[in-house]
């Protein structure tokens, strides 16, 4: 994978949490992953479409997503419910924009699918194209989070 | 500012209506109404009092580049102020919102204060 199409994702997610949730953020070392299991209790898939076809998945654990819906609300946020699917919804929404922002900018032009949200322990996370996984963990004070970016080979 | 105004904040996401009202609040405005896309935006229109639109893009149904366009080209509504709060960021969609109209323009994510110049843009 074109390793230029991994980094607008790390710079848009500091961006989006920074911003919206007054969170800090640190990336880790990205990975290869090889399983489909999410590293995560609640997930947000985006199809992309453009010079490569595939897909970004962002994964939340519990504790971690709790924190940052509760600093977008500002009021607590205490379980996984709707109103904590649809914010990872629009978290992933504005990752894929902040991110394609940034791929214009070096002529990679996409345009993205409405985000669906999985959640549950364990679950899968289906991405589109049978490229490889590129896998990027992300540390907050309130846990751990990770984006997958996935496109065709 | 007049913050006596009817707000119509229209996005398919429940957390960016949420964050927009609560932003709008803290900024004096107590009249707001909500949308989930543009379909539902324009019943709202048809039938309420509404002095300024904040619309998100992607959405099902009508888009808010489609509800701007229906809009502009309805006598009736076509100088409502119209504010695009949009994770569409890329430079052709900003061009397309201009050509159809669009008021102004904040690009999610973004801060309170974003939000509060641009409707001092568009209200004073």
């Amino acid at each position: 994978m074109d390793v230029a199409l991994i980094n607008p994702f790390i710079n848009a997610t500091l961006n989006v949490l920074e911003t919206m949730a007054f969170i800090k953020v640190v990336p880790g070392k990205p990975y290869v992953k090889k399983d489909n299991v999410a590293v995560g209790d609640v997930t947000g898939i985006l199809g992309l479409t453009g010079i490569a076809n595939g897909t970004i998945s962002v994964s939340f654990e519990e504790h971690c997503i709790l924190t940052i819906v509760s600093n977008m609300f500002g009021e607590t946020m205490e379980r996984l419910d709707d109103d904590i699917t649809d914010a990872v919804g629009e978290l992933t929404n504005m990752i894929s924009g902040q991110a394609r922002r940034e791929l214009e900018q070096i002529g990679k032009v996409f345009k993205a699918a409405i985000p669906s949200v999985v959640t549950g322990k364990n679950h899968s996370i289906r991405h589109y194209s049978d490229g490889p996984k590129i896998a990027i963990p992300f540390n907050t004070d309130g846990g751990d989070f990770t984006i997958e970016v996935c496109f065709e080979r | 500012m007049d913050t006596s105004i009817k707000v119509l904040i229209v996005d398919d996401f429940a957390t960016m209506r949420r964050i927009l009202k609560n932003i709008l609040k803290q900024l004096g405005f107590k009249n707001l109404v909500e949308a989930d896309d543009g379909t539902s935006a324009w019943d709202v229109l048809e039938n309420q009092s509404i002095d300024l639109i904040i619309s998100d893009w992607n959405m099902p149904k009508m888009t808010g580049l489609e509800l701007l366009k229906k809009v502009r080209a309805d006598s009736r509504y076509a100088g409502k102020p119209f504010l695009m709060v949009t994770a569409e960021a890329q430079k052709q969609n900003v061009i397309e919102a201009v050509q159809a109209g669009v008021s102004n323009y904040v690009v999610k994510p973004f801060t309170a204060e974003a939000i509060s110049d641009k409707l001092e843009k568009i209200l004073r």
